[in-house]
Formats: structure tokens, sequence, C-alpha cells
């Protein structure tokens, strides 16, 4: 019997491991779900978002424990508000900037974007500089929650799975139970109709891009209690997001959850039998496949257009 | 027999912008280049394939592939292993436990030439496969994307993941490909020493004449009936496609030419700069490449090749002298040609160039009988060119 209880914990903590990479995953696609799903703006700089919002946590873990250090078991709650709002205030202006200029021409939103993202990452260099930097965790968030003898379960990403479905859940809420995210929809639907009945377009675009920037900078607040930062560590998944957001279907919440629980749990099902760069290769191609078959995605809303 | 060369080249114009190209590249370059410099030279121009291929597949086709790394890096690829497997033969690999294989390999435990190297012992197969290899992947991602309409913002997160997935692949499978190294310390071809300064001399004519050819194929290809289909099919694809046209077909060729001609950029880069990693290959050496083709004018085939000469001559001399200020200027360069110069270099000639060269004119011929020369025009050619070939660089892009 020792084996099948051998067996239990290791697919306890695999499933458990995939469930940590699912909600990487999804925190990151959170955001572009929106921006690129909704809106079916790419944004290339959008890793750098995220990694706005790692730095803005880093820079009040720092400045807590200078100025307020009783205040330090709690600033995790203060970085997540902040890295919203700077990420989402940065993104206000990005959409004020460029973007709006640029709605009838996706490709070359996607040329800038990446302009700006190289910009971007070259400003995180200057001012923090090469190096990863890492905030202290309060300790809350150490150690692991010891379930049984042999499966135990890391603090951080308990906290990380709680913060993305509360994140979500936000967002469904916005998007499909709010007047707002009527608007977002109409806009996303029939721009020139939403126009017709009275919905402020230009504004609803810059609220949404705004939103979804802001929570990229969540993610990457929330990202901070796993690893450390760079300045180019947000672009280094900005592929894989785009993949979970288009193989779920662009325009569907729903689908972007369910395509990122798959990828997750086929790559750490994967990774238990081969090398992880090999999980990773036939993760991708079997993704890039099943969109060759079904380019809509897994689910779709059906539009007339 | 006149007009099907007018046609061919595009016109007065066209004749004398590839005259001057082929002059600056053929000419100016090798005089006032010293051997090194001539070799980066060479280098840049590898990507000038790459640029080329783009201006057809994105200027005039409308489909941004964010994945030619993939085509220059196979194409790099399979030439590199026929020079690996050249480089490694029994005598000078003797001091390995498996003499007779390339170096990571033994490296890497490897003891026996792996099947897919076994056919680049031969040099004809290999020239073969350098085109072929890309064509054959171009095609079977054109087919499977293009035939299911999949949208061109689709088409470029799929070629750029699939760029993803070839640098994991190549670097995940150390032994067999190198890794992140690459292939690297290839010497000769076909027991010609390619290091040695006249060596690079001969290879940079041999580029040099090989991207002039390309160039010409695709005038030749913008210019034919197929290139105002193309256009057509960018403005509106619908409307192609209700007049008879299979759409599909047309993009998955010129995606095809495309690879093709960054394939060649490919293996001559190889032979020039003397090893391929997979940094030549992923996403943001793809990305760069756009940005060659973006910089020098989408819709002009010269002047991709002045943008990819002009963007890699920045690259190299502000990442020797200031190398935080690279970045920037690159992101810059991304935004502004985007936001405020769509159609590149070659845009700017167009609309302010041109207009100057008309007054230059004007004035010089001032003395003589007034000339009727219409002043916000084009040059006055004083013949009638086929429509097709007059101005394609003026058609707006609409995309």
């Amino acid at each position: 019997m020792e084996w099948l209880s051998e067996f239990g914990a290791i697919a306890a903590m695999q499933g458990f491991n995939g469930l940590s990479v699912f909600c990487v995953l999804l925190l990151m696609a959170l955001g572009l779900a929106i921006i690129f799903g909704q809106m079916g703006v790419i944004n290339m700089a959008h890793g750098e978002f995220l990694t706005i919002g790692a730095y803005t946590t880093f820079i009040v873990a720092v400045l807590t424990e200078r100025f307020a250090p009783a205040f330090g078991p709690y600033y995790f709650f203060l970085a997540i508000v902040m890295s919203f709002f700077i990420a989402g205030a940065i993104g206000w202006v990005v959409e004020w900037a460029m973007i709006s200029r640029l709605y009838h021409r996706p490709l070359d939103t996607l040329l800038a974007t990446w302009g700006l993202s190289l910009i971007m990452q070259q400003i995180f260099r200057s001012v923090f500089g090469a190096r990863e930097v890492s905030a202290n965790l309060p300790e809350w968030l150490m150690g692991s929650l010891q379930l049984t003898d042999t499966i135990e379960i890391p603090r951080n990403g308990l906290f990380v799975m709680g913060l993305t479905i509360l994140l979500t859940a936000t967002i469904f809420l916005m998007m499909y139970r709010s007047r707002w995210g009527l608007q977002v929809r109409a806009t996303v639907q029939n721009r020139a109709m939403s126009r017709a009945v009275g919905i402020n377009t230009k504004r609803v675009d810059r609220m949404t891009f705004a939103l979804g920037c802001g929570v990229a900078g969540v993610a990457g607040a929330a990202f901070t209690t796993i690893g450390s930062t760079g300045p180019t560590s947000g672009s280094l998944y900005i592929v894989d997001t785009f993949l979970v957001v288009v193989f779920g279907g662009a325009a569907s919440l729903l689908g972007t959850i369910a395509s990122a629980f798959s990828i997750a749990q086929a790559q750490s099902i994967m990774e238990f039998f081969m090398s992880g760069s090999m999980a990773k290769v036939l993760t991708l191609l079997t993704v890039v496949g099943i969109l060759m078959l079904r380019p809509q995605g897994l689910f779709s809303i059906k539009v007339r257009k | 027999m006149n007009s099907t060369l007018d046609r061919f080249v595009g016109g007065k114009q066209g004749a004398i912008g590839l005259a001057i190209l082929a002059a600056l590249i053929l000419v100016v370059f090798p005089l006032l280049l010293d051997a090194f410099r001539l070799n980066m030279v060479g280098k840049y121009l590898t990507y000038a394939f790459v640029a080329v291929g783009l201006v057809l597949c994105w200027g005039y086709g409308g489909i941004l592939s964010l994945g030619q790394g993939i085509f220059f890096g196979l194409g790099g690829y399979c030439m590199a292993m026929f020079l690996k497997l050249e480089a490694s033969d029994p005598e000078s690999t003797k001091i390995q436990s498996t003499p007779g294989i390339p170096d990571f390999m033994d490296w890497n435990q490897i003891t026996e030439l792996p099947w897919f190297w076994e056919p680049f012992n031969s040099f004809g197969f290999t020239l073969l496969a350098v085109i072929a290899v890309p064509v054959i992947l171009a095609l079977v991602i054109g087919v499977a994307m293009f035939k299911r309409r999949v949208g061109d913002v689709y088409f470029s997160i799929v070629t750029q993941a699939i760029a993803l997935i070839l640098t994991v692949l190549i670097i995940g499978q150390q032994g067999l490909t190198g890794g992140v190294n690459g292939i690297t310390d290839l010497k000769t071809l076909m027991g010609w020493d390619i290091r040695s300064d006249e060596a690079k001399l001969i290879l940079y004519f041999v580029n040099a004449f090989l991207l002039l050819g390309c160039i010409l194929i695709g005038k030749f290809i913008l210019t034919s009936k197929l290139g105002r289909l193309l256009m057509a099919m960018r403005d509106k694809e619908e409307r192609v496609r209700f007049c008879g046209y299979d759409v599909a077909a047309f993009k998955i060729f010129v995606f095809c030419v495309g690879a093709a001609f960054a394939a060649i950029g490919g293996a001559m880069f190889t032979l020039q700069v003397g090893f391929m990693s997979p940094s030549f290959v992923g996403i943001v050496p793809s990305i760069e490449m756009v940005i060659f083709c973006a910089v020098g004018g989408r819709l002009s085939l010269l002047g991709a090749v002045y943008g990819a000469l002009l963007v890699n001559f920045g690259k190299t001399y502000f990442s020797e002298t200031l190398p935080e200020l690279w970045l920037f200027l690159m992101g810059g360069l991304f935004i502004a040609v985007v936001m405020y110069f769509p159609n590149g270099l070659a845009g700017l000639w167009q609309s302010h160039g041109q207009k100057w060269l008309v007054r230059l004119q004007t004035k010089l011929r001032k003395p003589t009988p007034p000339a009727p020369l219409p002043r916000n025009d084009k040059r006055d050619d004083g013949e009638s060119k086929p429509l097709a070939a007059a101005e394609p660089s003026k058609l707006e892009t609409s995309v």
C-alpha cells in the first residue's frame, strides 16, 4: 500500500505544481485577455507592465522597511493596490499617446508596442540596474503548509492562487455584470452602433486599456512572491501569454481560463517525464497544431460579421 | 522587347535606383572599406535578403510574418551542418572519443552521427536543403493557416510562437544541434578556406550578386499580374476572392518566396561569418528583421536593403560607443517609423527627395526655353509607362 500513498503524494504535489503554473499563466493572460481579447490591440509591451507592477512592489517593500517597519507584514496589500494604479496610469497615457492613433492598423500597433517595450526595458535597466532584485517577503508568505507527512504546499503558491481567483472573479463581474462591462462588450462588437446609442467609445477604449495594464501590474506584484524581478522578466513570457489568449478564443474570458489550465497542466505533467525544454516544445507545438485546425480557439462567440 | 525590360526593372526610375544600389554594394563598398568592415557589410546584406522577402510578404501581400528568423536560421543551419561535417573529418578530430563527428556531439556523449546529419555530407544536397527545408516549412505553415483564412494578426502570433518553439528546440537538443553556442569553428568549403581575406572578398561578391538577383526576382513578381493581385488582396481580400481567385494560394506562394530569400540570406550569413547560433532564429531577431524592412520602406525592395544597412550600421556604432542609448533609439525608431513614416525611407524619398530633385532640375534648365515641368509631379519621363509599373509605392497601405 505504500507505493499507492507515495504515488498519491506525487500526484498531489504535481497537481499543485500545475495549478501554480496555471495561476501564473492566467494572471498574465487576464490583462491581455482584456486588451487583446476584447479590444483586439496587440500589446507587445504587456510584459513590461507586469514588470512595472513587480518593481512597484519592490519599491514599496524597500520604503516600508526603511520608514515604517511596523507596517512590514502588511505592505503587500498596499503594493498590490499601488501596482494596479501605477501600471493602469501608465497604460492610460500609452493609450492616449500611441495606441489610440493606431486602432485601424493592428499590425503596426504590434511593432509600435514592441518599440515601447524596448524603451521600457532600457528604462528599467537604467533605473534599477541589470541585476535582478527581489522584495523581502513578509513572514506569513514564507514556508509551506504541511498537510500530511509527504504532501506540503508552499504558502506563496496558495497566496497567488487566492489572488488569481479574486482577480478573475472581479474581472468577470466587471465585464459581464456591470454597466461599464456592457459598454466595453458593445464597443467591441460594433463600434459604430455603440457610438450611435451614446457610448463614448474613446473613453471606453482608454479605460479598458488602462484596466488591462492595471491587471498586468497586479500580476507583476504577485510574481514577486515567486521569483525575482529583472528588466526583461516580463517580456520572457509574452509569446506564451499571447498563445494562451489566442488558444482560448480571443473574446472569451472562460476560454482564457480553460486554455491557461490545459496548457499549464499539460506542461507540468510532461515535465515529469522529460526535460523542461522538450515539455515546452511539445506543449507549444500541440497548441499551434490545434490552432491550425481550429483557428478561432477553444471557445468563440458567434458574431455576425 | 524594350517595354518588357522596362516593366521588369520598373521603368527608368527603377533602373536608376537599381544601378545606384548595385554601384554602391559592388564598387563603392569594396573600394572604401577594409576587409573587416567589408565582411561586416556582407553580414548586413544577408539581413537585406530577409528584408526584401518581407517587402513582398508584408508590404505587398499584407502578411506580417514575425518568424522570418526561422527561415534565416534554417538556411544558415543547413549550410553550417555541411561545413561542420567537413571541418570534423576523422583526421582533425582524432583526440575525440569518437573521431569523425562534430565536437559538440562528442561532448554530449553521442557516439554516432544522427540520421538527419548524414545527407549533409553532400554539397549538392546541402544547396538543395538550404532552400527546400525552409520553403517546405513555410508551405506547411502557409497551407495550414491561409487555407483556413486565419487573420493577419493571428498569423503573426503563430509565426512568433513557431520561432520560439524552434529556438527552445535547438537550445534544448544540445547534442544534436550545438545548443546555445550553435555550430561554430567552420573552416573550409569543399577544401577552400573561407576564413582568409581573399575568400571573404569573393563571398562578399557572391552575396551581393545573389541579393541583386533576389531583388530582380522580387521586381519581376511585383510587376507581373501576380504582384497586382497581391496588392489587390492586401487592400480588399474579399473582392479578390469573389472575383474567383484562390487568395490562399497567392499568400502561400509569396510567403514561400519570402522564406526562400531569408534562407539564402541565412546560408550566406553562415559562410561569411563562420558560425550559426539560435540567437539568429528567435523572436527578437525576427522582429528586428521586420524593422529593417519598415525603416527602409515596406513598399520598396531597394529601400529594404538600405534599411537593413542603416539600422545595422547604427546598431554596431551605438553598441560600441553608447550601449545604453541603443535600445532607446531602436525603440524610438520602431514607434516613429510606424506612427509617422509608415512607408519608411523610400516613402520619405518619394514625398520629399523627388520634389527636391525636380526643383533642382527646373533650376538647372531655367536658362533654356521654359520647360513645361509640373512642379508637384514626379519627374517627367516623356514616355507613358504601363500602369502596373508606374508607381507601386504611391499606393497607400490600408492595413
